[in-house]
């Protein structure tokens, strides 16, 4: 390790009575080498100083020999409220050493006046986001912009990597280092599975990994009485919680949903006596209502937040003395992440609790525990970057300066994610860039690009470049509505966003739970839902699209180990250790390597149940395919219900020749014909066509009578589906479906793995291990094969049975006709 | 296919699940919200949509003709995306257009989307077209006479359903009115719950959603 600080850092570091790590040195040896470098620290670590500290030493001592030209280092955090909260952070070493380091950040909510004096006069450090990264790129400022650029910080890199985010953010700073070619890249990382990935993602010559410290303290916590077989939502444990709260200075409850924050909130005020200021914070409440509860933990004042993913990320809380994490983590790497926020120091262990919601999450949180003990990282290997992002890069390109393709290949295939673009399919993109890359060039006339005599590309006009800056991003939401109080004589606060969908489903005076507050619906506002306090019905919960994470595939194997070995049972509880054995008794445990399934009559109808453990994205899909290929074979499936351990069908016949039934061949037309009709699919094709620059972005606030000239993406799919089925957005959305929601890559895996291991057990009636998930049928939302037809001819028939009577202003709501 | 009957002052008509209605006492076909030539009309600004759109309405068009043989068509308007869509038919679309009119009465109702009529497509361009007590507008006529059929805002609806809420085109119908939801390839849709539809229907109605081979009829 080369030497020390060189002043007035050195001399900083003394006066806060620190000693530089040896990371942070090393990191600055690297920079003067020239080095693109990849740190991984786990949190506490210190990281975003190390990451910080070259440069700021850099313009220091270049300052010293006389003025220096332009910007120096863009800092991109996946927070736009990271990207700030740096800025002010850095603000201060800076100011006490009397440095003349000009610091600004850059997002979307930076004024537009504020971003115009940055491309007049750029800052020495920019801190920005990857969409506003993007925007900047391109714009024809940008190679004036970048010219003298000497790095580029890239934070929390593990979780840009491996998504579009990160492949947008890989694109620009292949370009940002044409741009500046002595570029040097710096990434910051957590603990991660695949360091190497992360390494090639950055591009870095070397890697600095920082040991981790003290293995965190993790407990599991289980609520008096019977043990829940089902559900997700773990409110049973909120006295216990509270107890705990009560016991710490400060506590971050971790739930997996929003859903699931806005319901544990409410169950803790019911039990919270002694009136603890407890606070709620979710990625869908306001902004403004966001940071009041950060500055209110910072300060101290809170003795406990319950949140999800919305706290995984960002500035150290400081002050956090435990964490509860109740539902099962879901995920290794994101429960170290989380049990990360207590004690944000490397030398002290973190204490965390976990809370399993049922007794799956019991063996669940067994598994993660000991994942974690093992250090035992879960994560998705890097996959190929997706065309739709690649398309909205190259018409950004364009929309900067003139390019040719030969050389924006090359740049291209520079960024990690791209490493594998083939020059066919990087020419197809930029064919649908030009002009729609349809088979039959009707748009000749109306390219957005144009070639000129030396084989340079153009954008066609200020408008196609103005049109594409409004649509950049890969960030694509469902649509949203904000959601604003109502008081008794003026409008109260925009409290936060909720889905479209769910309010949908609302008729004023219907009462829900939101922010932590009762509210009642009076009426839709153009996009505003206006609200009052109060309400008499039975609150409904928001439903977000997407909100739950699938079991890890590292985290499943651990499950399933576990319950292959009874050695491993000791850790249970006795309720727990019953039902195992039970379950031995009667049908027997899934292996390791197979997979059980039972059979077994009820009523009158029969079950199967497959103890797949691959989450619950593969497993509904699963569930389509087999129920499919049950209909073919005369067992006539009525239905079925995934959760993240076990599929379970339901039939009128006896389903036999189960082995045959989970052949992989079900990969193959099945699927084909599935995927091609699936609603899923058709949402990642609207992703991918709102980020390939196919559709416009709803812009936010545009009225809503314009809706109907919007263009209906469903339609577009269907009509490029049967005239082009090759085209290049098709391929995209096609390719993400193997991953997400649809998660075929995981069905795939599983049904190669299980083949010729297939474990029939028929029995005469249902197992223990059966039961959580026939008790998830209603309470789950169940998904069957039945099209959109058999499901509106139902309803209809339902609605003509018993609430036609009366006629009302429309359809009613769901609730009421199932509930 | 089934047909859904609905009453309109005293006259019988049948709602085609494809989005089209028949009035078999004249042997009208009805069709609303054609937007041809959507897909250049969006590609002439920088938003390169699929071009087949026009393809597949006059294909779905095709189907209809040959299932009500009419001897009157009646276009409800808006029946180009934009004032220059008929002059960038795709030759081959504008042939099979010709064929169409050459073979039926067509009646073109003039729309906001095409306030004029185009010079090389046939049939009679008219703001409205009245037959018997019936009268075809593009947009509903605020206290219009009882017996009004109406396009232009492409009304769609949610049914709730065991599998969460579905959402489609649809008619809208009570005793003075039927919309028609449009029949273009690319149209979007106003939910009918939007003010702007249900000030039209004061006293609420019916809606039927668009099924694939048949309606599904709820209460409004």
């Amino acid at each position: 390790m080369s030497g020390t600080l060189p002043e007035p850092f050195a001399g900083w570091f003394a006066a806060q009575g620190w000693v530089p790590r040896p990371h942070q040195l090393a990191m600055l040896a690297a920079a003067r080498a020239g080095n693109s470098v990849l740190l991984i620290a786990p949190t506490g670590g210190g990281k975003t100083l190390s990451g910080f500290l070259p440069s700021l030493i850099d313009l220091t001592e270049r300052r010293s020999l006389g003025p220096t030209p332009g910007m120096h280092t863009i800092y991109v955090s996946p927070l736009k409220a990271l990207a700030t909260d740096i800025a002010r952070n850095l603000l201060r070493p800076v100011q006490d050493m009397g440095l003349t380091i000009d610091i600004q950040a850059r997002t979307g909510d930076t004024p537009a006046n504020r971003r115009a004096r940055q491309r007049a006069e750029p800052p020495d450090i920019l801190l920005t986001t990857p969409e506003s990264l993007a925007v900047l790129i391109a714009s024809p400022d940008a190679p004036t912009m970048f010219g003298p650029l000497s790095c580029v910080v890239v934070d929390e890199v593990h979780a840009l990597a491996g998504g579009k985010r990160g492949d947008q953010l890989a694109l620009c700073i292949a370009r940002l280092t044409t741009l500046a070619p002595g570029l040097r890249r710096v990434g910051l990382s957590a603990t991660v599975a695949h360091p190497d990935a992360i390494q090639a993602y950055i591009g870095a010559d070397r890697r600095i990994e920082v040991a981790d410290g003290a293995p965190p303290e993790l407990t599991t916590m289980i609520p008096e009485g019977e043990l829940s077989w089902a559900g997700h939502m773990g409110l049973e444990a909120a006295p216990l919680v509270m107890a705990r709260i009560r016991e710490a200075g400060m506590t971050i409850v971790f739930v997996n949903t929003r859903a699931q924050a806005e319901l544990m909130f409410q169950a803790l005020w019911k039990v919270n006596d002694p009136t603890l200021p407890v606070a709620l914070h979710h990625g869908s409440l306001d902004i403004e209502q966001r940071r009041k509860v950060e500055a209110a933990m910072a300060a101290g004042s809170l003795r406990a937040v319950v949140a999800t993913s919305s706290l995984d990320l960002g500035i150290d809380w400081g002050g956090v003395d435990q964490v509860i994490q109740v539902g099962a983590p879901k995920g290794i790497s994101r429960l170290l992440q989380r049990v990360g926020r207590a004690n944000h120091r490397m030398d002290e262990a973190s204490r965390a609790i976990l809370v399993p919601a049922n007794r799956f999450e019991v063996l669940e949180c067994q598994a993660a525990m000991i994942g974690v003990a093992a250090r035992a990282l879960d994560g998705d290997p890097p996959r190929p970057g997706g065309l739709d992002v690649l398309a909205q890069h190259l018409l950004g390109l364009a929309c900067s300066a003139p390019f040719l393709p030969d050389d924006v290949y090359a740049e291209v295939v520079r960024a990690q994610p791209y490493a594998g673009l083939t020059r066919k399919d990087f020419d197809d993109v930029l064919s649908f860039v030009e002009d729609g890359g349809y088979a039959l060039r009707a748009y000749d006339q109306w390219r957005r690009l144009f070639r000129d005599s030396l084989g340079q590309l153009h954008v066609r006009g200020a408008r196609i470049a103005a049109q594409h800056r409004m649509n950049i991003g890969t960030i694509v939401e469902a649509p949203l509505l904000k959601v604003r109080l109502v008081g008794k004589k003026r409008f109260g606060p925009m409290l936060g966003e909720i889905e479209e969908y769910f309010v949908n489903q609302l008729r004023p005076g219907d009462t829900f739970i939101f922010a932590g507050r009762r509210l009642q619906f009076l009426r839709l506002n153009a996009t505003v839902v206006d609200c009052a306090e109060g309400g008499e019905k039975d609150p409904l919960v928001p439903a977000y699209a997407g909100g739950r994470l699938p079991l890890s595939t590292h985290l499943a194997d651990g499950v399933r180990a576990l319950l292959h070995n009874p050695s491993t049972w000791d850790a249970f509880p006795e309720q727990v250790r019953d039902w195992l054995r039970q379950q031995r008794r009667v049908s027997r445990l899934p292996g390791r390597d197979d997979l059980l399934v039972e059979t077994f009559p009820r009523g009158d109808r029969w079950y199967l149940v497959a103890y797949c453990f691959e989450g619950r994205n593969a497993h509904q899909t699963l569930g389509m395919l087999l129920t499919r290929r049950m209909e073919r074979a005369g067992f006539a499936p009525l239905g079925f219900v995934a959760t993240d351990y076990v599929l379970g069908i339901w039939s009128a016949h006896r389903p036999r020749d189960i082995a045959s039934l989970f052949d992989e061949d079900m990969l193959g037309d099945d699927l084909e014909d599935w995927m091609a009709d699936s609603s899923m699919l058709k949402r990642t094709f609207r992703n991918a066509a709102v980020i390939g620059g196919l559709i416009q972005r709803n812009i936010p606030g545009a009225e809503k009578t314009r809706r109907q000239v919007t263009v209906n993406s469903d339609l577009i799919y269907e009509v490029l589906r049967r005239h082009q089925p090759d085209h290049i957005l098709l391929r995209a959305a096609r390719a993400d479906a193997a991953t997400g929601m649809i998660d075929v890559g995981r069905v795939a895996a599983m049904l190669a793995r299980v083949k010729g291991r297939v474990v029939h057990m028929a029995l005469s009636r249902v197992s223990p291990l059966a039961v959580p998930v026939l008790l998830e049928i209603g309470r789950e939302t169940v998904r069957t094969d039945d099209s959109e037809e058999d499901l509106l001819a139902e309803a209809e028939a339902i609605v003509a049975e018993g609430m036609d009577q009366v006629p009302s202003r429309r359809p009613p709501a769901q609730q009421e006709l199932f509930a | 296919m089934t047909a859904a009957p609905l009453h309109l002052v005293g006259e019988r008509l049948m709602l085609d699940p494809m989005g089209a209605l028949f009035w078999p006492t004249h042997r009208l076909l009805a069709v609303s919200d054609l937007h041809l030539e959507k897909g250049s009309s969006f590609a002439r600004r920088g938003q390169l949509l699929p071009p087949w759109d026009t393809h597949a309405t006059l294909d779905r068009l095709t189907v209809l003709l040959r299932r009500w043989s009419p001897r009157i068509v009646v276009a409800l308007g808006d029946s180009f995306h934009d004032a220059q869509g008929a002059s960038r038919l795709p030759s081959g679309e504008l042939a099979r257009l010709n064929a169409m009119t050459a073979e039926h009465r067509f009646v073109w109702v003039l729309g906001n989307h095409d306030p004029t009529p185009p010079d090389n497509v046939r049939g009679e361009w008219v703001d409205s077209f009245a037959l018997d007590n019936i009268v075809f507008r593009h947009e509903a006529l605020v206290g219009a006479r009882a017996g009004e059929i109406v396009g232009h805002h492409h009304p769609k609806a949610l049914a709730p359903t065991r599998g969460g809420a579905i959402g489609r085109p649809c008619f809208v119908a009570d005793a003075k009115r039927v919309m028609m939801p449009a029949f273009g390839a690319y149209t979007g849709g106003l939910d009918v719950r939007d003010r702007a539809i249900a000030s039209l229907f004061p006293r609420g109605g019916r809606v039927f959603l668009l099924g694939k081979d048949r309606l599904y009829s709820f209460a409004y």
